[in-house]
C-alpha cells in the first residue's frame, strides 16, 4: 500500500491500524475522532462563545447518534467486573 | 454576523518552532499564535456567521460539516504533536477576540503549566478489542430439523457455540488490557462503542486508551501485536499515535493498571498533553 500523495498539507496524525489487516493503515474514523474532540479534551471556562452547557447539549444530541456509549455492552474492565 | 470570532485549537509552551506555511484549520483559516502568561494559544479567525451561538449549533447537527470542521481541527493539533506537547481543547472554543484568549490563558495558567509538565514527552495509543462473530455453527448444506425437539437441540449448540466464543473474546481482551495497562503510566477506558454506529463488525469488548511516553511507543505498538495480533477470536484495533486527549484533564486519568472510570467525561478545566509523533504515520490524516 502506497501512501496517498501529500495534501497541500499533511500532518502525521493517528492512523489505525486492525489486526485483520496489518499492513493496511486506515485514517481513523469520525466515531473515535469525535470520541476524543468532543468527549475529552480541555474544556475552558470564561469568555466562550459556546457556552460549556451549549457543548453538553450537544454532546448528548451526538452521543445518542454517534458516541459510543450503549448500556447494554458495558466494558467488562469497568469496576474490575468481568461481563 | 459580517465579524470574526477566535477558534481555539490548543494551549502548548511557547514555540520554538513555526507552524507549516500552508497548514489550514478550521473554515480553512490559517492558525496562528496568541502568546500570554508564559504559554500559547494556537487559534484561527472564523467567521462570526458560522461560529457565533447559533449557526454553530445548528452545524454541528450537520454531520458532513462536523466531520470537515473536526478533521481540521485535527489536521492543527496534528502539526502541533510533530512539534511540542499540545493540551487540545474541546472541539468548537470559541472566544470574541484575542484578548478573550489572553484572559483564558490567564485564569488556566497555573493547570495549564502543571498539565503540560505532567504530559510532556508523552503520546496516547488507543486500542479497541472485538468479538468476531463466531463461525456460522455447520452453515454446511444439513437436513432439516426432523422435529421440534431436534430443532431446539440444533439451536442450543448454536447459542453455546456463539457463547464459548464471546468467552474466550473476552478472556483475549482481559489479558491484552492487563498488559497493556502495565505498559502505559495511565489508563483510560471508554464505554463500548455501539456497533450500529460505528459501523463496525463484531461485539466492542474493550475501547481504552493508554498514555505512553513516545520513546516507548514501539515497543507498546508491538505489544499489542504480539498479544492480539493472531487469535481469530478477536479482532484488535490500534489507533495513535494521538496527543493525549483522554489524559488532559487532571481527572481523567487513573496510574496504574486497571480500570479507570468510564463514563461521562468531564467537563473540569484544562489538560495537557504532549507528543510529537513521528512514527507509524504513512497516510496522511487527510482525505
Amino acid at each position: 500500500m502506497t501512501a496517498p500523495a501529500p495534501e497541500p498539507y499533511a500532518p502525521r496524525g493517528p492512523v489505525a491500524v486492525d489486526s485483520q489487516q496489518p499492513l493496511a493503515r486506515r485514517q481513523v474514523s469520525l466515531v473515535d475522532l469525535l470520541d476524543r474532540l468532543l468527549g475529552t479534551g480541555v474544556v475552558l471556562t470564561g469568555s466562550l462563545t459556546l457556552g460549556i452547557a451549549d457543548v453538553d447539549l450537544v454532546r448528548i444530541d451526538l452521543r445518542a447518534l454517534i458516541s459510543s456509549v450503549n448500556a447494554r455492552v458495558p466494558s467488562p474492565w469497568e469496576g474490575g467486573q468481568p461481563l | 454576523m459580517t465579524g470574526e470570532l477566535r477558534y481555539v485549537y490548543a494551549v502548548t509552551a511557547p514555540l520554538h518552532a513555526s507552524l507549516p506555511a500552508d497548514l489550514r484549520g478550521v473554515a480553512g483559516s490559517v492558525p496562528y499564535l496568541v502568546e500570554h502568561a508564559g504559554l500559547a494559544a494556537v487559534a484561527g479567525r472564523v467567521p462570526e456567521a458560522d461560529f457565533a451561538e447559533e449557526p454553530l449549533r445548528a452545524h454541528l447537527e450537520d454531520l458532513g460539516w462536523l466531520e470537515e470542521t473536526a478533521r481540521a481541527h485535527q489536521r492543527v493539533v496534528d502539526a502541533l504533536t510533530a512539534r511540542t506537547c499540545p493540551l487540545p481543547l474541546r472541539l468548537a472554543t470559541v472566544y470574541r477576540d484575542d484578548d478573550g484568549v489572553r484572559r483564558a490563558l490567564e485564569e488556566g495558567a497555573e493547570e495549564f503549566h502543571a498539565t503540560l509538565r505532567r504530559l510532556a514527552g508523552r503520546v496516547e495509543w488507543g486500542v479497541k478489542v472485538y468479538a468476531q462473530r463466531a463461525p456460522e455453527p455447520a452453515a454446511a448444506p444439513r437436513a432439516a430439523p426432523a422435529s421440534g425437539r431436534e430443532f431446539l437441540r440444533r439451536r442450543r449448540q448454536e447459542v453455546t457455540a456463539r457463547e464459548n466464543v464471546l468467552e474466550e473474546a473476552e478472556e483475549l481482551g482481559r489479558t491484552l488490557h492487563a498488559a497493556l495497562a502495565a505498559e502505559a503510566e495511565e489508563v483510560r477506558t471508554y464505554p463500548a462503542q455501539n456497533p450500529q454506529l460505528s459501523k463496525v463488525p463484531g461485539q466492542n469488548l474493550l475501547n481504552a486508551a493508554y498514555l505512553v511516553p513516545r520513546e516507548r511507543s514501539d515497543a507498546f505498538v508491538a505489544r499489542v501485536e504480539q498479544l492480539g495480533g493472531h487469535d481469530p477470536a478477536v479482532r484488535v484495533e490500534l489507533t495513535g499515535p494521538w496527543a493525549p486527549y483522554s489524559f488532559a484533564t487532571s481527572d481523567t486519568g487513573t496510574t496504574g493498571t486497571g480500570t479507570t472510570d468510564t463514563g461521562s467525561t468531564g467537563t473540569e478545566t484544562t489538560g495537557t498533553k504532549t507528543t510529537d509523533t513521528q512514527e507509524r504515520v504513512h497516510d496522511g490524516a487527510g482525505a
